[in-house]
């Protein structure tokens, strides 16, 4: 329970739950410096009263608009991010997500099995697939689809990508140039890209986040595996340090485990142990 | 993004020259910052507790020598209590006294547990043993294919049955296969799970009954956060791993997540995963790790 302002600790209390849910110490740090000083302006002694106050300062950082601009004909989305993170996973769960005819992208061509793998995510879904053999230019296959897309009247082409460490340059650069490939087919594409992060990563999320935007211009986090045990705080930390918004949430290996991410409901699952 | 530990401790101890003990006062000031450079490295947040109390202990009563700062001297405390953690040496491969060795591979989705049976197939070959892989994921699309098209790059047999039957039939089938097969060294593919998936930790258990692994390795990626904790503790407590397999050491990761298993669980990390390629695998050197988790 909350005495005052000077309840240091409480404040110990909070920066552990904050800490322990991977928010890091910068937005950690942020977060209870701002909370103090509205305890002590405004005298609050209500512990419930804080934790309200609380959520409203998460939310204030996590508040963005989540929904993906699909206004486009066909709308490319582009999903990029580390390995392993939930990337074709979270594409075929799109595909049922989204409205209208989607059309995917087999842009992984290195990974074993990668093609196959979104192959089975078309045929679960019933969309179509455009894939060339593995090891063949992502680029390519990147322009392939699009011109595929357009030609055969899709709504909305989703282009998986190979995972990559944000640190490997020979990698990003191939990203920046299916980016531009896509770019060039269809000016103003890719309209969304998406980056996959790990609810369970730690600190290094805020070097993906940025990176990644660096390189690919970055539209919206998908959240991933939230169904764990994790609370997925480094996504607080991106979006105050990188300025990326969460627009949705993976909670699960089905088509149903895709939601639009609700900034309030994240925010008080973090303080749900305070 | 992130100074150096040392960095730190430098400006931390400005000042402080020649010989005579740290006063409270800057015990304190490194302890911080060494508490600081520990969170965010994503070393758990009660083994940092535990860590900088053993730390100022040691700094309270030690005398700062002539040779090194005091910054270099905290340096070197921290350095020794952080290798303490990690174990000392690392380990090697070990085989089963009757053939073939049976390794379980388990952890969370994603984190490289089909990419590593591949790169421990290779590290065994090259260790003059007859690999053998068997595909026991029967639930994300196209795991079986990876694991077979891994297979088939490297030369090393996979066993499969499809997705129909259970992961625990299809792993014991395949130790015996092998067995028949004349292979000594059999590694288990298993699925990507959560550790809340009450289910799927059952099966795991269960996978590892009917096998009888000579070991079982826990597959860790080295980005994991403060969770890591709590998913090795699970998964010790199902599959009851006798070593870890830390993935993704190529990328810039701190690792704060391999000090705080290793502290908790008192299972050696055994081997490191740093890249996609199947050569890109060896022993752990919990020597390395130290300096990495402190930028050092
Ligand atoms: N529990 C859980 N598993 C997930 C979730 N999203 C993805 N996965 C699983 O995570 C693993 C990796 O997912 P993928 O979609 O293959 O990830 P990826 O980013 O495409 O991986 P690479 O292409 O190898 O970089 C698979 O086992 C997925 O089923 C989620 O929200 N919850
Ligand atoms: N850069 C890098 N990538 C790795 C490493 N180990 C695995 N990967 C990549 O990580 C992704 C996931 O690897 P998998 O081996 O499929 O992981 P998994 O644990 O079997 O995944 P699930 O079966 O879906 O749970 C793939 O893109 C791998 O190529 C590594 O050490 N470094
Ligand atoms: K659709
Ligand atoms: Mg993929
Ligand atoms: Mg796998």
């Amino acid at each position: 329970e909350f005495k005052d302002a000077e309840d240091e600790e409480f404040w110990e209390r909070v920066e552990e739950i904050l800490i322990t849910s991977d928010v890091g110490v910068p937005t950690t740090a942020k977060l209870v410096a701002e909370l103090e000083q509205e305890a002590l302006e405004r005298n609050i002694t209500s512990g419930r009263v804080l934790r309200e106050l609380m959520i409203e300062h998460a939310v204030r950082i996590l508040d963005k608009p989540v929904e993906l601009d699909i206004s486009h004909k066909p709308t490319v989305l582009l999903m990029v991010g580390v390995n392993g993170t939930g990337k074709t996973t979270n594409i075929g769960k799109l595909v049922s997500f989204l409205p209208g005819k989607t059309m995917l992208a087999a842009g992984d061509t290195f990974r074993a099995a990668a093609i196959e793998q979104l192959q089975s995510w078309g045929e679960r879904t019933g969309a179509a697939v455009v894939a060339r053999e593995r090891g063949a230019d992502s680029a390519a296959v990147a322009h392939d689809a699009v011109e595929a897309a357009k030609a055969e009247g899709a709504d909305v082409l989703l282009i998986d990508t190979a995972g990559r460490l944000h640190t490997k340059m020979n990698l990003m650069a191939e990203l920046d140039k299916v980016k531009r490939v896509i770019e060039r087919q269809l000016p103003g594409a890719p309209h969304e890209v998406l980056l996959t992060v790990d609810a369970t990563t730690g600190q290094n999320g805020l070097r993906q986040a940025k990176l990644f935007h660096e390189v690919a211009g970055v539209t919206g986090i998908i959240l991933t595996k939230l169904d764990g045990t994790a609370k997925g705080g480094i996504a607080l930390a991106i979006a105050n340090e990188v300025g990326v918004p969460i627009k949705m949430i993976s909670v699960g290996e089905q088509i149903g485990d895709l939601h639009p991410f609700e900034a309030r409901e994240f925010a008080q699952a973090l303080f749900g142990d305070l | 993004m992130f100074d150096t530990l040392s960095d730190r401790l430098g400006k931390a101890l400005e000042g402080v020259r020649g010989s005579g003990n740290l006063t409270e006062d800057q015990v304190k000031k490194v302890t911080r910052e060494i508490r600081l450079a520990l969170l965010e490295a994503d070393v758990n947040y009660a083994v940092v507790k535990e860590f900088v109390g053993n730390v100022r202990e040691r700094a309270t009563g030690s005398e700062v020598s002539k040779a090194l700062s005091p910054g270099q001297q905290i340096v070197k405390i921290v350095n020794e209590e952080l290798a303490n953690l990690m174990g000392g040496t690392s380990s090697k491969l070990s085989f089963a006294s009757r053939p073939p060795t049976v390794v379980m591979l388990a952890g969370l989705n994603g984190h490289g547990k089909t990419t590593t049976a591949g790169k421990l197939a290779l590290f065994a070959r090259k260790q003059g043993k007859t690999p053998y892989l068997v595909a026991c994921d029967t639930y994300r699309p196209a795991a079986i294919e990876q694991l077979q098209q891994i297979g088939r790059e490297l030369g090393v047999p996979v066993y499969a049955e499809g997705t129909e039957p259970s992961p625990e039939e299809i792993a014991e089938r395949g130790v015996k296969a092998a067995r028949d097969g004349g292979y000594d060294f059999v590694i288990v593919d298993t699925a990507g799970r959560q550790v809340v998936d009450q289910n799927l930790m059952d099966e795991i258990k269960r996978v590892r009954g009917a096998v009888r692994p000579h070991s079982v390795l826990l597959v860790l990626d080295v980005v994991t956060g403060q969770n890591a904790v709590e998913i090795a503790e699970v998964f010790k407590e199902y599959v009851d791993y006798d070593g870890m397999v830390l993935t993704k050491l190529d990328g810039d990761a701190r690792g704060g997540a391999a000090l705080s298993v290793v502290s908790v669980t008192e299972r050696p990390i055994k081997f490191a995963s740093e890249g996609e390629k199947m050569s890109e695998f060896d022993y752990f050197y919990p020597d390395r790790m130290a300096g990495r988790i402190l930028g050092m």
